[in-house]
């Protein structure tokens, strides 16, 4: 297995008493998605905040291509190539796709006091990188992104980051508000981005959507992880009870299930 | 059809060709359409346009400002007092005017975005604090509320000159409007500014400096309602702390039915420029018809609650444009 891209060792954070994390420690490749499970509040929000650079961890350290490194700010981390995307606030819905995608590095012609912004250009390029990803309906880069569905902005928001150089990506819950098709969709798209090389961050509480895409496997607890394994080596029954913490979460999915 | 459903400025076109021609149909004969009377709601639109395109702007990013209306009046004082009180020359004083015009947005800026207060109320308080600054300084130096100016010749061409009825403001405006609209449309600055009011976080995310963003266009208003106040000194050769408190009001009004979302995000300079036509359409129009000027009011009233709503669905079908 190739070098790691970034190393969490020993990573806790506290706000006041509260724990969130505690001990955590992981490495994400290149090349390799690591699926971070989780239930609500076992402190994947915090993991992702660590890891993109909002906040510092109270103790620990973050290795970046075996170096350590402490970001300062969000912007930091942006520039090493960490790029996050959220569920929801990924894109600006009443805006065009080709100025969503360029937003924040606009592509200028033209001399200055008439230097503009490269709508033609925007659009092309906007339009070229989605459709590698297999979004065929969005014909026009003028098009508002909020006529697009959920799983075609999720799209777009990874599409863009890849596009502008991220080596790390973080993607928070990008399955868990898309219907099925929509999601394998997002998922199909992460196979490609890992197979251009990036690394992945999955976070979900999906163990189906994770089983699908996912090489390695975290699974967090109360902000520790509580185990760690990789593809192949546990089944989904196995996973489920993992995240519930012992629970037999298993049985009682598959009993309901039996219900419907 | 696709394509036009999805310009926000669409409703306010429609709505100016409709009440243009209605008044052209009304007043036949009366001189409505003459050059006089297209120089009279011209006018009466290019000093409000000369602040509602910034304004539009801001409320694009998704901030409000009712601080215009006073600033006028405080520009136009500080024009009447530097030259007649005390003699000093008009250009330094229009310079120092549009100074503080800034200096009021810059104030209102840094206030809204430092403490995340709605920049409605923050802007509705700078509106009396300075409204009341400037009548108290007022009366302090020279004990007075309004003031005769004293200007020269080429300051009185370049801020009164006029042709027939036609004043200059209306180039102004023009000259307003164009880089308005330059701005929001072709800089990469108008990306920010619709990311700024359309969703800050995601705007954040990207890199774009939004509190900056909102700053600029706060000073923006402000040096554009000072400029609105020098006009007015100039053209009615008087300074008075009460003049431009109508656009407080007007101002947003305007841009609204102009097709800006009242949250930000979604808006055009060309629809708040046809918002503002509109506006000196109704309010000259009924002049024209011979019915009481009172209906004005009504009129606008009427319109804002038809623009609101009619934006509403027009943004809706713009989202559903598969």
């Amino acid at each position: 297995m190739s070098e790691p891209l970034i190393e969490l060792q020993n990573v806790s954070k506290h706000f006041g008493p509260t724990k969130a994390l505690t001990g955590v420690s992981l490495a994400v490749h290149p090349g390799r998605i690591l699926c971070l499970l989780g239930d609500n509040g076992a402190g994947k929000s915090t993991l992702i905040k660590v890891l993109s650079g909002y906040h510092p961890p109270s103790a620990g350290q973050i290795l970046w291509e075996g170096r350590e490194t402490r970001f300062s700010e969000p912007r930091e981390a942006r520039k090493l190539g960490i790029a996050t995307v959220h569920q929801d606030v990924g894109t600006i819905p009443l805006m065009s796709v080709g100025r969503n995608f360029f937003l924040g590095a606009e592509p200028v012609r033209g001399r200055w006091p008439f230097r503009r912004f490269d709508s033609g250009h925007a659009n092309r390029v906007a339009l070229e990188q989605i459709r590698a990803f297999g979004i065929s309906r969005v014909e026009d880069g003028e098009q508002l992104v909020g006529t697009m569905s959920g799983g075609e902005r999720q799209v777009l928001a990874i599409g863009r980051a890849m596009y502008f150089g991220a080596r790390l990506l973080i993607l928070d819950e990008p399955t868990s508000a898309l219907g099925v098709k929509e999601a394998s969709f997002v998922l199909k798209m992460m196979t490609q981005a890992r197979a251009a090389g990036a690394a992945i961050v999955f976070i979900t509480h999906n163990a189906r959507h994770a089983m699908s895409v996912g090489d390695d496997f975290a699974v967090l607890i109360h902000g520790e992880i509580a185990a760690r394994f990789s593809r192949g080596e546990k089944s989904r029954e196995e996973v489920l009870n993992l995240m519930a913490g012992g629970d037999e979460m298993a049985e009682l999915e598959e009993h309901l299930e039996g219900i419907h | 059809m696709r394509k036009l459903i999805r310009r926000p400025e669409i409703g306010a076109v429609a709505a100016f060709l409709v009440t243009y021609l209605f008044f052209v149909v009304m007043t036949s004969g009366a001189g409505f359409v003459s050059a006089d009377g297209t120089a009279g709601w011209l006018n009466l639109a290019a000093e409000l346009g000369i602040v509602a395109v910034p304004v539009g702007l801001l409320m694009i990013s998704g901030e409000f400002d009712l601080s215009i209306g006073s600033t006028v009046g405080m520009a136009s004082m500080i024009l009447a007092l530097g030259t007649r009180y005390f003699g000093l020359p008009d250009w330094s004083m229009i310079l120092l005017a549009l100074v503080a015009g800034g200096g009021v947005g810059l104030a209102n800026g840094l206030a809204v975005v430092r403490t995340g207060l709605p920049s409605f109320i923050v802007t509705l308080a700078a509106n009396f604090i300075v409204i009341g600054g400037t009548m108290g300084v007022s009366r302090l130096i020279a004990n007075v509320t309004s003031s005769s100016v004293a200007v020269s010749d080429p300051v009185k061409w370049l801020f009164a000159a006029r042709w027939d009825q036609a004043n200059i403001a209306i180039l102004w405006w023009a000259a307003v409007a164009l880089v308005g609209w330059w701005v929001l449309s072709k800089s990469p600055f108008g990306s920010w500014i619709y990311a700024t009011g359309g969703n800050a976080t995601a705007a954040r995310g990207a890199g774009v400096p939004v509190d900056r963003v909102k700053i600029r266009l706060f000073i923006s208003t402000g040096v554009a309602a000072a400029f609105v106040g020098v006009i007015q000194a100039v053209q009615w050769n008087s300074g008075n702390a009460t003049y431009g408190m109508g656009y407080v009001f007007q101002a947003p009004i305007v841009v609204v039915i102009g097709g800006v979302l009242l949250t930000g995000g979604y808006g055009t300079v060309v629809g708040v420029v046809f918002g503002t036509a509109l506006f000196g359409v109704i309010s000259t129009g009924i002049f024209y018809t011979g019915w009481n000027t009172d209906w004005v009011q009504l009129f606008l009233g009427a319109l804002l609650g038809v623009a609101v709503f009619a934006n509403t669905q027009i943004r809706r079908l713009a989202l559903q444009g598969r």
